[in-house]
């Protein structure tokens, strides 16, 4: 212990390791590229990790979507190929015989799915977009990041039937001059005006929706369009610690017994469930750091074996200098620190390097992809990945440095001097 | 300073055993020059080895200035090295990486002498060997007798008791090996106490006491008139 910190041993290292320029730099390349490949590996799949969360985050991770297609079975007196209609009494019904269901959001929607979208007038200025008929309950599921001064649709609006809505970024900019505030205004959606509450945000990810699409009461929509207790489909968001895929199964079930479909009818009702995507990207991301982590580890381990190894010839390159040593009075114990010691700083010099040009190539691919849609952010290894890989290396350097520097000490001194 | 009593020591050769050192008796005083002859075999640079704590006499005492040398470990053996004993051997064995000056530093540093006073050390008795001006050369750019001298500056700074020398004249031309002699000499005047292995009789003259080893005995051991190394220079 005394010997690390004297500056003398030092002198002796930097010496040692200067003067055989060659040697170090082959010695420290393997360790290098691993803790390299480590931090670049694992700070990728942070990045991706990240990217994949931003992707996502404005919907909730554990929720679902549910709709009605056609039957394929004939059931119950019915011929197959019945079309078949989500009812508003659907949901209650969902919500009371499903424990998990923590929120659940049915909405309507037009010119989403191949039929018209509205035509949305203002002044001399016009265009079509999709129009949606929500409940407030929809923004506990799909976070809706409204702009200053505007709000959601809220539950008065649905009560009185209210004709406001919330437009997008993109009418917004369609529809009004740069600096006009849109909030109180009013815009013509088929013929009826409405009164614009807010401006929603867009975030992209989430699947059909898109800059212009303009929100309105589900009871507003339904008196406009004439759709009574229709549903177009079901957003629904199940507790965070309930299994979402069950309740997906348990959805179905249900809806199949309220519309009297045959219980073994797959294509009755579609649902889309975010949760699994979610956690096949989560595990996928998942994989990747535990792929980085074993890459790195392994390659960190061939690096400092590789250590070792020139270690253990340079020693025995050094067997006639080791004996001089010695016979010139250097114990065995400085022998062997001297050598655990240079093993120690290869390892973590090597190490520290390998980090700092890790560290370099991320930013440098963070700022090549940034404004792209390529899932990729802040790639960022944890602090303590790295004091963990460079603890790793002050460990296995150690030991790898004990069998080189015990090899040394075993030589006696009166047979290092006689080889020749 | 050297007492040595029945010293015996033999090597393991498979299976026979090889009685190399048949009870050596023996004793140094402060300020002698020694010269151990012998033909090969004799013995001799075991002699020189158990006196120098590299190798360990199976029976026999071995006293060094006083000190009972027994039951050596390796650290025991190597501080005991440092600070008693200063080796010249017949291959110079400088390190090939270090300059001359940081090699006859080395064993300064294995006394923990401080970087600034060790290199204060090393370039003085550099210049006790004439080689001052050298002191940053590396040994690759140093003539044989330049490479021995340096040996002998670094046996000497530790500042021991007794300098062991190995055939230090063995790998030098006649010129040279005089020219180590006379600085061997020059040392020995200043009343360092040197042991001497070698098989050339002249360089033996110029020591002031012949031992002569043959079988693991000594056969012979008289004091001589010391041929002085400067008289054979013209």
């Amino acid at each position: 212990m005394r010997q690390l910190f004297d500056s003398n041993t030092w002198q002796e290292i930097f010496q040692s390791i200067s003067r055989n320029k060659v040697r170090t730099f082959l010695t420290m390349i393997g360790v290098f590229v691993g803790i390299y490949i480590y931090i670049g590996l694992s700070g990728a799949s942070k990045g991706l990790d990240n990217g994949f969360e931003r992707e996502f985050e404005s919907v909730a991770m554990n929720s679902m979507f549910a709709w009605a297609q056609s039957t394929s079975i004939p059931y119950g007196g019915y011929k197959t190929g019945r079309q078949l209609q989500l009812k508003l009494s659907d949901v209650q019904t969902l919500q009371n015989r499903i424990p998990e269901i923590q929120y659940i959001a049915p909405r309507n929607a037009r010119g989403v799915f191949g039929d018209t979208a509205a035509t949305v007038v203002r002044g001399l200025k016009s265009g079509n977009y999709a129009i949606y008929g929500d409940y407030p309950v929809f923004t506990r599921i799909a976070t809706k990041k409204i702009y200053d001064g505007g709000r959601f649709i809220n539950d008065e609006d649905v009560e009185q039937s209210r004709k406001v809505c919330v437009i997008g970024e993109r009418t917004q900019s369609e529809l009004f001059e740069k600096d006009e505030d849109p909030i109180g205004g009013y815009i013509r959606l088929d013929n009826v005006y409405f009164q614009i509450v807010g401006v929603h945000k867009f975030t992209p990810g989430g699947g059909f929706e898109s800059d212009g699409d303009i929100y309105i009461p589900f009871t507003t929509f339904k008196k406009l369009y004439n759709t009574g207790d229709d549903v177009s489909w079901l957003t629904i968001a199940a507790y965070d610690d309930a299994d979402v895929v069950k309740v997906e199964e348990d959805v179905k079930t249900i809806l199949k017994s309220i519309h009297r479909v045959d219980p073994k009818d797959e294509r009755a009702f579609g649902s889309f469930n975010l949760g699994e995507i979610f956690n096949r990207i989560v595990g996928f991301a998942n994989g990747l750091t535990f792929l980085s982590l074993i890459v790195g580890i392994a390659t960190i381990l061939a690096g400092v074996i590789g250590i070792g190894n020139i270690l253990l010839i340079s020693v025995k390159e050094r067997t006639r200098e080791l004996g001089v040593r010695r016979a010139l009075g250097a114990t065995p114990a400085e022998v062997r620190n001297q050598i655990i010691i240079e093993s120690l700083f290869l390892t973590l010099l090597a190490g520290i390097i390998g980090v700092i040009v890790g560290a370099l190539t991320l930013k440098g691919i963070d700022l090549a992809t940034q404004g792209t849609d390529f899932p990729y952010t802040n790639p960022t290894v944890p602090i303590p990945y790295v004091i963990g890989a460079l603890a790793l290396m002050v460990v296995l350097g150690t030991l790898i440095g004990l069998i080189p520097a015990q090899r040394a000490v075993s030589i006696r001194p009166i047979d290092a001097l006689r080889e020749e | 300073m050297i007492e040595i009593k029945n010293l015996h020591k033999s090597y393991k050769m498979g299976s026979n055993s090889l009685h190399v050192l048949k009870g050596i008796n023996f004793s140094v005083e402060e300020g002698e020059l020694v010269a151990i002859m012998g033909s090969s075999g004799s013995g001799k640079s075991t002699l020189l080895n158990i006196l120098g704590m590299l190798d360990e006499a199976d029976s026999g005492e071995y006293t060094l200035d006083g000190v009972p040398i027994k039951n050596l470990n390796e650290t025991k053996a190597a501080n005991y090295r440092n600070k008693f004993l200063g080796f010249v051997f017949q291959s110079f064995n400088l390190i090939n990486y270090k300059t001359a000056m940081e090699n006859v530093a080395l064993p300064l540093y294995y006394q923990r002498v401080a970087r600034k006073e060790r290199e204060k050390k090393a370039l003085m008795y550099l210049e006790r060997v004439g080689l001052k001006e050298w002191a940053t050369h590396l040994p690759s750019e140093l003539s044989g007798g330049q490479k021995q001298r340096v040996a002998i500056a670094r046996a000497m700074a530790a500042e021991p008791k007794v300098l062991l020398a190995d055939e230090p004249t063995g790998a030098l031309d006649s010129k040279t090996s005089l020219e180590v002699m006379e600085l061997i000499q020059k040392i020995n005047d200043d009343g360092n106490t040197i042991l001497i292995v070698t098989h050339e009789a002249d360089i033996a003259q110029m020591c002031k006491r012949i031992v002569h080893l043959k079988d693991g005995v000594i056969v012979e051991d008289k004091k001589v008139k010391q041929v002085r190394a400067s008289s054979y220079v013209q």
